[in-house]
């Protein structure tokens, strides 16, 4: 854990906060694929010995969450012919500081955690503040493509936390949640696509004139 | 002798602040295709205001007079403040960092009254703009201040920039390098350069730092000219300052860090303003927030290690 992982770690609460901080869907897209690319790296970064188990994990999450995942949405939304996230409940400003006061929490949270021993400092709270502000965008944004990246930057959040405990998590729990996420975002951005045939906008809030 | 190479730093930096804003602007010409004022511009402009008469509207009482001068006298007050040099200002006491950042809120404070003075909607509005907008920036220096502050455990500036500063960059890259990006961004706005605002434009309803000086004339714009550049030379020299800890280096070559880095801070102003538009208004208090966020992130990083 020496100072290339602090510095991943800095880098994927930098991505948070551009996904909380952008209206345009691309830039978000383009923060949670950045994203994804730390979180491939890091588990080369943090390790002390090299084995396959570890490569396998950096290499199988770096291709899913950097590549399928980001390429998926980008169709997603090329179909859905949306560029911009309108009317989030909560605006981007208050978002940004809302993750800043969720990054303050995560370091406080984090430092009353039994932990491991070994564990890097900054991993825990970087884990807790991503979880957090994952589910600020995924409750508080409108559209359905910002809710699914809402979804990823939680499921980031879990990744990292499971780092804590990389050389003991079996490699098939790990390939099982990546495939689960991946189904997930599949089946979602179908629903993305159905959404939008049906009400020609994307935007979670109408769903609530469904009816027979 | 520690203080006659503080003396003489500060006389080198006084020499080539007008420089600066000249170099932004080339950088931003060449990288946008077309060939630009001349470097020295700025030398040339306030050579010739100082020869030509003040005019007054009719409207404007004393305080539209005593702008210009607060401009430059408080952007001086703040150059003696930075340890220039490297290792000590002219000034220092304890807390000298609060005195800084209100040192020069005391020249912009002249200068929105100066605005207001004249009567004119515009400049009112520039004026309300300017306020607006420090009022977000001056988080994000605090919090870079106070991350500082955290890390070399001294309250002022010449103690904040010193030799703690270079052990602190070996335990805390990443929250020094935050702090970097932050105080960037604050000199940005602070300066009121794109994204924030632009120098280059001339319509009032865009304008915000430019609208403000519109009914200044002859050497008193000169004045408020060479205490922006001056200005812009400070914050540079705070940037400089973190990025580069100079304590260690002899005094020649620390100065020589300086000036080069003077020059750097200036191009990458310039690419700013070559490479993106000026945000909407709208968008600037997230652009200050922004700022803030990553200041605030260095601090956690500081306090919780």
């Amino acid at each position: 854990m020496g100072p290339s992982a602090d510095l991943l770690l800095v880098l994927v609460t930098l991505t948070d906060f551009m996904i909380l901080g952008t209206s345009r869907l691309t830039t978000c897209i383009r923060a949670i694929a950045l994203q994804g690319l730390l979180l491939g790296a890091l588990p080369l970064a943090l390790t002390q010995r090299w084995s396959l188990h570890i490569a396998a994990l950096a290499i199988g999450s770096a291709i899913v969450k950097s590549l399928v995942l980001p390429w998926f949405l980008r169709r997603a939304i090329r179909e859905a012919a949306v560029r911009r996230e309108v009317e989030p409940q909560i605006g981007f400003t208050m978002s940004l500081v809302l993750g800043t006061a969720a990054v303050a929490i995560a370091f406080g949270v984090a430092q009353r955690l039994p932990l491991p021993e070994g564990t890097s400092e900054l991993l825990v709270p970087v884990a807790l503040a991503t979880v957090i502000m994952g589910f600020l965008a995924l409750t508080t944004r409108a559209k359905a493509v910002t809710q699914v990246v809402g979804y990823l930057m939680l499921e980031n959040g879990i990744y990292l936390f499971g780092l804590t405990s990389a050389e003991r998590v079996p490699f098939l729990v790990e390939v099982g949640v990546l495939l689960d996420v991946f189904v997930a975002v599949f089946i979602m951005g179908i629903v993305v696509f159905h959404i939008n045939r049906e009400f020609d906008s994307i935007s979670s809030t109408r769903l609530s004139e469904l009816r027979d | 002798m520690t203080s006659w190479t503080a003396v003489w730093t500060l006389g080198l930096v006084l020499v080539i602040a007008p420089l600066l804003p000249g170099l932004a602007t080339k950088t931003k010409s060449w990288l946008t295709g077309r060939r630009g004022a001349p470097v020295l511009q700025l030398y040339f402009d306030l050579g010739k205001l100082w020869r030509k008469r003040s005019t007054y509207s009719r409207t404007t009482t004393w305080v539209f007079r005593l702008a210009p001068v607060a401009v430059v006298a408080t952007a001086l007050g703040a150059a003696c403040l930075v340890p220039l040099d490297g290792r000590q200002s002219l000034l220092r006491f304890t807390g000298d960092l609060v005195a800084f950042a209100y040192l020069l809120a005391l020249g912009r404070f002249a200068l929105v009254l100066a605005g207001l003075d004249t009567g004119s909607s515009f400049e009112g509005m520039g004026s309300s703009r300017e306020v607006t907008f420090s009022t977000f920036a001056e988080p994000a220096l605090f919090l870079g201040f106070a991350t500082l502050v955290l890390l070399t455990g001294s309250l002022s500036l010449s103690g904040m920039f010193g030799e703690a500063l270079f052990t602190a960059w070996g335990r805390s890259a990443a929250a020094l390098a935050l702090i970097a990006i932050s105080l960037f961004l604050v000199l940005l706005a602070e300066n009121a350069r794109v994204p924030v605002d632009d120098p280059a434009t001339h319509l009032e309803l865009t304008m915000i730092h430019e609208v403000i000086v519109l009914d200044h004339s002859g050497p008193e714009l000169g004045l408020i000219l060479y205490g922006s550049a001056l200005k812009l030379a400070v914050f540079g020299a705070l940037l400089v300052g973190v990025l580069v800890p100079r304590a260690a280096l002899p005094q020649p070559l620390a100065a020589g860090a300086l000036a080069g880095g003077l020059v750097l801070v200036a191009i990458a102003v310039g690419v700013v303003e070559g490479v993106m538009a000026r945000l909407r208004l709208i968008r600037v208090p997230q652009f200050l927030v922004a700022a803030s966020v990553l200041a605030a992130l260095a601090t956690f990083l500081v306090l919780w290690r």
